[in-house]
């Protein structure tokens, strides 16, 4: 069983932000984002859960060791303990997961949902998503329906991180390399008033 | 960048092990200085003086270990940088304050639930306590002597020096005679109140481990229940046994000891780093924001994104990007998440409308897309 996402199948229904606050890990408190790519333009949103990197950059750059990796590969939310609210993973992390929470001055975020799919159940946001943007199965299940493909490799400037969990790509890329320059906020705008 | 976190554990384990030798042969000295040379020291104590020897040295080690990681260390360096130049009194003030606040009255604990802030407050004073009185005894910095003159009288000795003399039916002999029983039950209560949250709260059940967070409480029920025991044992049962109870004690608090520099309880010793970046946010409020390469919008001190960086390179990351935006670290989090869509819209072959009409359910229970992808802004011919 792995975690498959596909933001362009998101419909922005909410399902994953309700249920995921219902998680008992972290019960009350959603940890999935669920953004407006561009509200200005398109209603498309886009689900965002963490990733759980092979060597995560938010564990690393933590000063107090709050963020642990279990054996399975799930990073886990900071140790409330240790946790002193520095928001470094926050900042750090290149998929923009972490949460820093005020009233209790620490960080939370996604550990998919860990007393559920340690014991082979669906993390919460997978359960009810009806698009299928965030499914959770079999990968022999995902290849043979979907046409775009799963990778879970990705370059933001130089750095290569690799994940655990498995975003949906088009079936010729086998690594993301996330462009920013071409898709400045307020560019496109830009060019549509220049056509006009 | 394996290779590299090896290179950097191996040149931090030699100091990380000079600074644990230090601190062992500290204790020894204060040892042998407190008891004027031995003469104090209880020699009963001597499992309690050797565990706590040992506990010292691995804690100053693991310590070392700790601040010499690039974050811990950035901002190790930076919370005294923060502290001499923002004004020393003003800094003080503020720190103490935090003390306060956080250690002293552990408000910040309160705010999650008021049982367990009630849980830490029994578990942490009645802990607190019952060192402050154990560890001087232990080293033999404090002892008492029955005066020869009147038996009914104790004499206080403070590094071998008398301080003062009181009677054994005082307020005060009592306070002094029963603090550790009164910690072990501050204790104890501690320990109750955290069952009850292990045992009920959905949180906890999920995501307890034996190791971290079960073990403590074991270890805190053992050292309160053999210490109470001993009270008890000579009150009611006029020693029957003590030499067994209070061998079975010496070996609870000797693997509490142990147990110290590598479980749960180090956040005790690793807490205080809350104070430090208190300082840092601080400055981070009054300092110049970060704004987002692609959104235009402030999302966090400069001054933390230029530590970022420095600390991402030293942990051997490289984040640093081509072009306009230079580093990943200027682009905000709310931005990293939409240009994950936008970079999948952006490498879909071909042209058509993303998930267009309802697609069909196949036997899994996938929705299987009928329809290539789109770009994710409208198509400006349709709009227009």
């Amino acid at each position: 069983m792995e975690f498959f996402i596909d933001p362009s199948r998101c419909i922005g229904c909410q399902g994953c932000v309700h249920a995921c606050a219902e998680c008992d890990s972290h019960r009350g408190i959603s940890m999935i984002h669920l953004d407006f790519v561009d509200r200005s333009s398109s209603p498309q949103t886009t689900p965002t859960v963490c990733m759980h990197c092979i060597d995560p950059t938010c564990a690393r750059v933590c000063p107090a060791d709050a963020i642990k990796q279990t054996a399975d590969g799930i990073v886990q939310s900071a140790l409330q303990p240790r946790c002193i609210g520095c928001s470094n993973c926050v900042l750090a992390c290149p998929f923009g997961v972490p949460r820093y929470i005020p009233k209790i001055d620490q960080m939370m975020k996604c550990d998919m949902c860990y007393d559920r799919t340690a014991v082979g159940l669906k993390p919460m946001c997978a359960t009810v998503c009806p698009s299928g943007a965030l499914y959770y199965g079999p990968r022999e299940a995902i290849e043979k329906n979907r046409r775009a493909h799963p990778i879970n490799t990705f370059t933001f400037g130089r750095q290569v991180v690799k994940t655990k969990v498995n975003f949906m790509a088009g079936s010729t890329v086998e690594e993301l390399e996330i462009d920013v320059a071409n898709f400045m906020e307020g560019a496109g705008e830009q060019e549509r008033r220049e056509d006009t | 960048m394996h290779n590299g976190k090896v290179t950097l554990r191996q040149k931090i384990a030699p100091q990380a092990g000079l600074a644990g030798s230090v601190a062992a042969a500290v204790v020894v000295s204060s040892i042998f200085l407190g008891s004027s040379n031995l003469s104090h020291f209880d020699w009963a104590l001597l499992p309690y003086a050797l565990a706590t020897i040992f506990s010292a040295a691995a804690l100053t080690y693991r310590c070392a270990v700790w601040l010499q990681r690039p974050p811990t260390k950035r901002y190790w360096q930076q919370g005294w940088r923060l502290f001499w130049q923002g004004g020393v009194i003003h800094n003080s003030l503020y720190l103490t304050r935090l003390v306060i606040d956080n250690f002293a009255a552990q408000r910040f604990i309160a705010r999650r639930s008021r049982q367990r802030w009630l849980m830490h407050l029994c578990l942490s004073w009645g802990s607190l306590l019952a060192f402050a009185v154990t560890f001087p005894l232990v080293f033999g910095w404090v002892h008492f002597e029955t005066s020869a003159a009147d038996l009914h009288t104790y004499q206080l000795f403070v590094f071998g020096v008398k301080l003062q003399e009181f009677s054994v039916d005082s307020v005060q002999a009592l306070l002094f005679f029963n603090a550790l029983n009164l910690s072990a039950v501050l204790v104890l209560v501690g320990i109750a109140l955290a069952l009850h949250r292990r045992l009920t709260e959905p949180e906890a059940l999920a995501l307890q481990q034996f190791s971290q967070d079960l073990l403590p409480l074991l270890l805190l029920f053992a050292v309160a229940v053999t210490g109470l025991g001993l009270t008890l044992n000579a009150r009611w049962l006029h020693g029957q046994g003590f030499g067994f109870l209070a061998l079975t004690h010496a070996a609870a608090v000797s693997a509490l000891l142990l147990y110290l520099p590598f479980g749960k309880l180090f956040h005790i010793f690793q807490r205080p780093a809350h104070l430090g970046v208190g300082l840092y946010k601080q400055a981070a409020q009054a300092g110049p924001p970060a704004q987002c390469v692609r959104c235009h919008q402030a999302f966090a001190s400069q001054m933390q994104v230029e530590d970022l960086k420095r600390v991402l390179s030293e942990l051997e990351f490289d984040y640093r990007c081509n072009g306009p935006v230079l580093h990943y670290q200027h682009v905000c989090p709310p931005c990293r998440r939409k240009l994950l869509a936008l970079n999948q819209g952006k490498n879909f072959p071909g042209v058509g409308v993303w998930g267009s009409g309802a697609g069909s359910t196949d036997d899994s229970g996938l929705l299987v897309s009928n329809a290539g992808p789109r770009p994710l802004t409208p198509d400006p011919q349709v709009e227009g």
